[in-house]
């Protein structure tokens, strides 16, 4: 049974001060059900989930006691994505024709601190100021610039042009365009990595509705057909966040594996994607993904970034929505953020942001702690 | 070296956790190493990532290694970081170091780095070990952790 997306739902990024995580989890879902032109009572099965904003089935009380059948996803960095591989397979097993996914969050400001004994390290490595994930992206993309023979000014073009795709959508949290000079000159939080490469913590939410394939033209005229979706975790010797060692013996990131699998269950190729979303938690963690996933090879991304390839209007477009520099990143909802934005490209429904030339095709790509990943191939 | 004899003559001086480095007398990083992949760990751990067997000894690491990667910490952490005031930007950075054992994989220790300049920083370069003060407690008890400085450096 193949599955479509028939409704998309969002509430904007950014802070909301006064509107919790739930409420904001509630307006998405709202949004999706209006747009796929269907009550709360018809979903038939419900996953969702925050990383610090409450438990997603506690939404019922507000959208209504259904009785249907809601699951909590708890799973980090890929919590949205977790929640849409579940909600697509349960329309895949045939048990259900009808299903929602969900994230949201709502983070305090300034960067995440991480708990060490909650992930099984001692006290010693945060009371040391070891354990920052700001600090594991420098240190993971200066290795990687050394590794391939890439500039740093690289990492500024980056930001510069989710700034310039954020300005254009209405959605997003930071809409001001910034120049590379300014990114270049703005204090330096963990080489080579300036304050305006990272993305901040921020709120929003983004609720989907699936559908099985043959039901899909019911709800929408523009139904998106979600071709795969997978989830890998890290193999030994992968280099992740919160690592007091590592092994010299090195391993790909848990990125390439979601990636392969992704597209091979799509039947199609990094070369057939017309447009793609992919983790941007900095600025150089687009540029190594754009490798891990695929879309480009080890070294390859200075020519692209400066001959254009990855704008909007390039051949192969790249966080079109700004990506989490630009939007921030609601952990929760960063994954579906980036799923709604396919949806809207695919559907040819992305106003001053959409990529030119009807593409066909699209690609999800999600990273986080502690060595996750999650990808999705979408096509019309 | 004198850092470590200066930090290891302070009456009531303690490291920052146990079972980190030998202390105060020829200080070493400790780790573990799997008796049957080889696989060296830091710290020290009961069970092996890599091939999932629990036969594990404990080996010492070389203080002489090359920096892998760095960064600069440029902003003062949230809880439960606890350095001294005012905060002051230092390095961090992998280290690549020999097991002092026969049969043990060298390891990548992530560490505290002396040297906070970034110029002065290279992949690649020598680094040596040294027991560093960290801070200091309450009851005045200076606490001590592990860093590496440019090898040869002043």
């Amino acid at each position: 049974m193949d599955v479509a997306i028939v409704g998309i739902g969002m509430h904007p990024f950014g802070r909301h001060p006064g509107v919790s995580g739930l409420e904001q989890g509630a307006y998405a879902v709202r949004q999706a059900l209006a747009d796929a032109g269907i009550g709360w009572s018809e979903v038939e099965c419900a996953f969702g989930g925050s990383a610090s904003a409450g438990n997603a089935d506690s939404l019922v009380s507000n959208l209504g006691l259904t009785g249907v059948p809601f699951v909590n996803v708890y799973n980090g960095c890929a919590t949205g994505g977790s929640a849409l591989a579940m909600a697509d397979r349960a329309i895949r097993s045939g048990d259900y024709d009808l299903t929602l996914a969900l994230g949201f969050d709502k983070h305090a400001r300034g960067a995440f601190n991480a708990n060490p004994e909650s992930a099984g390290i001692g006290r010693w490595y945060g009371e040391t100021g070891l354990m920052l994930t700001t600090q594991f992206f420098g240190m993971k993309i200066q290795r990687y610039l050394h590794d391939h023979g890439l500039p740093a000014d690289i990492l500024a073009k980056v930001a510069a042009k989710a700034f310039r795709n954020g300005s254009l959508n209405e959605n997003a949290w930071r809409r001001k365009p910034l120049s590379e000079e300014e990114i270049l000159a703005a204090p330096m939080l963990s080489n080579p990595l300036t304050q305006y490469m990272f993305c901040n913590p921020g709120e929003g939410a983004v609720a989907l509705i699936l559908a099985s394939a043959d039901k899909a033209t019911r709800y929408t005229s523009h139904p998106v057909y979600l071709k795969s979706v997978s989830f890998k975790t890290r193999r030994f010797g992968s280099f992740e966040v919160f690592s007091p060692w590592l092994s010299p013996e090195r391993a790909p990131g848990p990125t390439v594996e979601a990636a392969a699998a992704a597209f091979e269950a799509a039947g199609i190729g990094p070369e057939d994607i017309d447009v793609a979303q992919i983790q941007d938690t900095e600025s150089g963690a687009e540029i190594m993904h754009m490798a891990e996933t695929g879309l480009c090879k080890d070294g390859d991304q200075e020519a692209l970034l400066r001959s254009g390839a990855t704008e909007i209007g390039g051949k192969m477009p790249i966080n079109t929505d700004g990506g989490c520099l630009a939007n921030g990143e609601p952990i929760g909802a960063s994954g579906l953020r980036q799923v709604y934005e396919n949806v809207l490209q695919l559907r040819g429904a992305a106003g001053a942001r959409q990529v030119p030339g009807q593409p066909k095709t699209a690609f999800t790509h999600v990273y986080g702690a502690p060595g996750i990943s999650a990808c999705t191939v979408m096509s019309v | 070296m004198s850092d470590v004899a200066q930090a290891s003559k302070v009456a009531g001086a303690r490291p920052v956790a146990d079972g980190l480095f030998t202390w105060p007398d020829n200080p070493k990083l400790l780790a573990s190493s799997c008796n049957s992949c080889g696989t060296t760990t830091f710290p020290t751990q009961s069970s092996c990532p890599r091939c999932t067997g629990s036969d594990m000894r404990e080996v010492t690491l070389a203080t002489r290694g090359r920096l892998w990667t760095w960064t600069i910490q440029g902003f003062e952490p949230k809880p439960p970081y606890a350095g001294p005031a005012p905060f002051e930007p230092y390095g961090v950075g992998y280290v690549e170091l020999a097991a002092d054992a026969d049969g043990a994989s060298p390891v990548l220790v992530e560490s505290r780095l002396s040297e906070s300049t970034p110029e002065r920083l290279v992949i690649g370069a020598e680094m040596d070990l040294e027991i560093v003060p960290f801070r200091t407690d309450d009851d005045g008890t200076e606490i001590v952790t592990f860093s590496f400085r440019p090898a040869g450096g002043a």
